[in-house]
């Protein structure tokens, strides 16, 4: 399915005249059962797409709560194949929810990015983001994404002028993650009267969808961003919770938590039609 | 393919030595490095500031650096003429100003105000604090919570020179985790901010900079050799972090395929063991840091945290041009652990009245037989490319001597 399958995720947001929810959460974090477990709740509350973290040693691109989390997921053993059969898990009941594994270039290099490919088209991953994989060096993984209809997800930021927007646009697809502050995952918030001619612009180069995110937290913010942006992407709040169910030791209540802030955040949405 | 003409044109357009190097880096800093690319491009051409740099040069950092016969070295051994390259009389005691010096020049011409960098032993972060004063500009140096607590005499340095020290906790607390610190500060402070990194590693162009910057030590060694004995070296070595003192001795002779390019990497405990900082001889190719290249890596393609005696040499990845080398066959590295490095370190002290740093100890360990394979007529130079004043305290402890 790869592309079709976010465009389709769009397409029916659209209809609803509203912004698409994207929530991310950490593999393995607190535990794998746990993320199951949780994909599921975020779906049934509401999430659109779902953004799979893959953890990594070393997340430069992340803020101290999802750096936490990576560190969680691997002490508890989690690998990368280990989130392709989550994501299998996940796909076998759902045909329809996006999955977007998101994480950072040296676990995917390591597997080798053809055994990768394959292997994540096959678990129903719809496509990647890789944060530290620029248009630059992605040429290897997109020849093979492009066999097998997966989707490379590029990121656009405040630095992002026309002419790297255009850059950032050739060869993506499904859509562009607008990353909203200038910083790290988690940190600061975004004010988006200040970020919505570049997002606007964004979308006129490349065509797709927009999603915003970085330092989107409350209802109340997914909502303001949802004016200016086609979907709004919540990470570290829903790590924060995945990090509350593991500092209780009660795993079991880190589903539910997460669900219930993506039914606050989709509510968010509802209440504000698409400009 | 003739090599002669090849091996000094790389990196290419794209940042790349053969199928290392790179800028893998997030999205928000695509923009900087392209920039940087840039105005470093311009600064090159540019004799006003390569005349600023030789000024500073001579009368700063004290170059040219001395070549030294190390006599008795060379006697204890019994092999070929032993050379050191002195980049441990510089200011501040090692090679790291060079390449400092050179960075904060061009962050001033791009008018940045706020310079960051990272930092294992303090040694980097010395130099780039001393240049920071020197130039009145802001300096916050990253470095890991564990080499904040064992290198405290190089804290208080910094301090002294007016830069602002952040103890890094996340991840493991170590070199790594300083850079990704000091990477996450420049995705958040994008527009005064310049990153003065302090090795020949990290996304295009600074692997090719930093070369370049210190490029000086083997420009010198290569004039001083041909003067003093008319001819060139047969091998000319360097110890192995991230590689930076090692690349900008090798350089200048990358064309002159007789002369043998040798690197020691650091062993630790021995490889064998896991416990080492040898991306070359122990690790496989990866992506960290910007760069595609030699890393120490799980199977799952995770980072592994290396150990080293010496804090310089304790990174789990290498310069992506070393990696280069090393698959073509232009250049060799060997290793060295911390024991055999202690041991050199005492040799020299006794032999030369020269107290190396740990770092150049490595390559000490290790000349002993190269110089015996030369043979007597050889002729080989080493890098002493720092002083062993701030490792007095960690050597009394490995041995077991209460200072």
């Amino acid at each position: 399915m790869g592309r079709e399958r976010i465009e389709a995720a769009f397409a029916r947001a659209k209809g609803e005249n509203r912004a698409a929810l994207v929530t991310y959460l950490m593999a393995g974090d607190p535990g794998l059962e746990e993320s199951y477990a949780a994909m599921c709740a975020l779906r049934d509350n509401g999430a659109d797409i779902i953004e799979l973290g893959a953890p990594f040693t070393d997340p430069m691109a992340d803020g101290p709560a999802i750096q936490r989390a990576g560190l969680r997921a691997l002490a508890n053993g989690t690998k990368l194949p280990d989130v392709l059969v989550l994501a299998a898990r996940f796909r076998k009941d759902d045909q329809t929810t996006p999955l977007i594994l998101m994480g950072y270039a040296n676990p995917i290099h390591s597997m080798g990015y053809e055994e990768f490919a394959r292997a994540a088209a096959d678990a129903g991953i719809d496509g990647t983001i890789i944060v530290d994989l620029p248009p630059e060096e992605d040429a290897g993984l997109r020849a093979i994404y492009g066999k097998l209809g997966l989707s490379v997800i590029r990121l656009a930021t405040p630095t992002t002028d026309e002419t790297r927007a255009a850059k950032v646009a050739d060869g993506a697809s499904g859509f562009i993650y607008f990353v909203a502050v200038t910083g790290v995952t988690g940190a600061g918030s975004a004010d988006p009267a200040a970020i919505a001619g570049k997002v606007a612009m964004v979308r006129s180069v490349s065509g797709l969808p927009v999603c915003v995110g970085f330092g989107v937290k409350t209802g109340a913010q997914a909502a303001e961003m949802a004016k200016i942006a086609d979907g709004v992407v919540v990470g570290s709040a829903f790590v924060e919770k995945a990090q509350d169910a593991h500092e209780t030791g009660k795993f079991e209540t880190a589903a539910p938590a997460m669900g219930e802030l993506a039914g606050e955040l989709r509510r968010a949405l509802a209440g504000v039609p698409k400009a | 393919m003739d090599l002669r003409n090849t091996w000094d044109q790389w990196p290419d357009a794209n940042g790349r030595f053969g199928e290392f190097g790179g800028r893998y880096v997030a999205e928000t800093l695509m923009p900087l490095i392209l920039d940087l690319e840039r105005e470093y491009r311009a600064a090159k051409q540019d004799p006003a500031f390569k005349a600023e740099m030789d000024d500073l040069w001579a009368h700063y950092v004290g170059r040219p650096s001395p070549l030294y016969f190390a006599e008795r070295l060379t006697e204890h051994f019994g092999g070929a003429k032993i050379y050191f390259k002195r980049d441990e009389l510089n200011h501040t005691g090692a090679h790291k100003i060079n390449n400092c010096l050179g960075q904060v020049l061009l962050a001033r011409r791009m008018g940045k105000k706020r310079i960051i960098a990272e930092t294992g032993a303090g040694q980097h972060g010395v130099a780039t604090a001393t240049i920071c004063a020197r130039f009145g500009l802001d300096c916050v140096v990253f470095m890991g919570e564990t080499d904040v607590e064992r290198q405290k005499p190089n804290v208080f340095r910094m301090r002294l020179l007016g830069a602002k020290i952040i103890p890094v906790s996340s991840g493991t607390g170590t070199l790594k985790d300083a850079m990704n610190e000091a990477l996450r500060d420049w995705v958040t402070n994008v527009d005064d901010t310049f990153y003065c990194i302090g090795t020949a590693a990290g996304p295009h162009p600074y692997p090719e900079m930093v070369r370049d910057f210190q490029s000086i030590i083997g420009k010198e060694a290569r004039a001083q050799i041909l003067e003093r004995e008319g001819r060139l070296p047969d091998a000319v070595m360097a110890c192995i972090g991230g590689g930076s003192n090692a690349i900008g001795l090798f350089h200048p002779f990358i064309e002159d395929e007789g002369v043998r390019l040798i690197g020691v990497e650091a062993a630790g405990h021995g490889i064998e063991t896991g416990e080492h900082a040898a991306a070359l001889n122990g690790g496989k190719p990866g992506i960290l840091h910007g760069n595609r290249t030699y890393l120490l890596q799980t199977d799952d393609g995770q980072i592994i945290d290396a150990h080293s005696i010496s804090a310089g040499l304790d990174y789990p990845g290498i310069g992506p041009e070393h990696a280069f080398l090393r698959d073509a066959g232009r250049a060799e590295y060997l290793s060295c652990t911390d024991k055999e490095a202690l041991d050199a370190f005492q040799l020299c002290a006794r032999l030369e009245g020269i107290i190396p740093a740990l770092e150049p100890s490595h390559a000490v360990a290790r000349v002993g037989e190269v110089a015996k394979e030369l043979g007597k007529d050889g002729l080989l130079i080493l890098n002493m490319c720092g002083r062993g004043d701030k490792d007095v305290f960690s050597v009394a402890k490995a041995l077991g001597v209460d200072v």
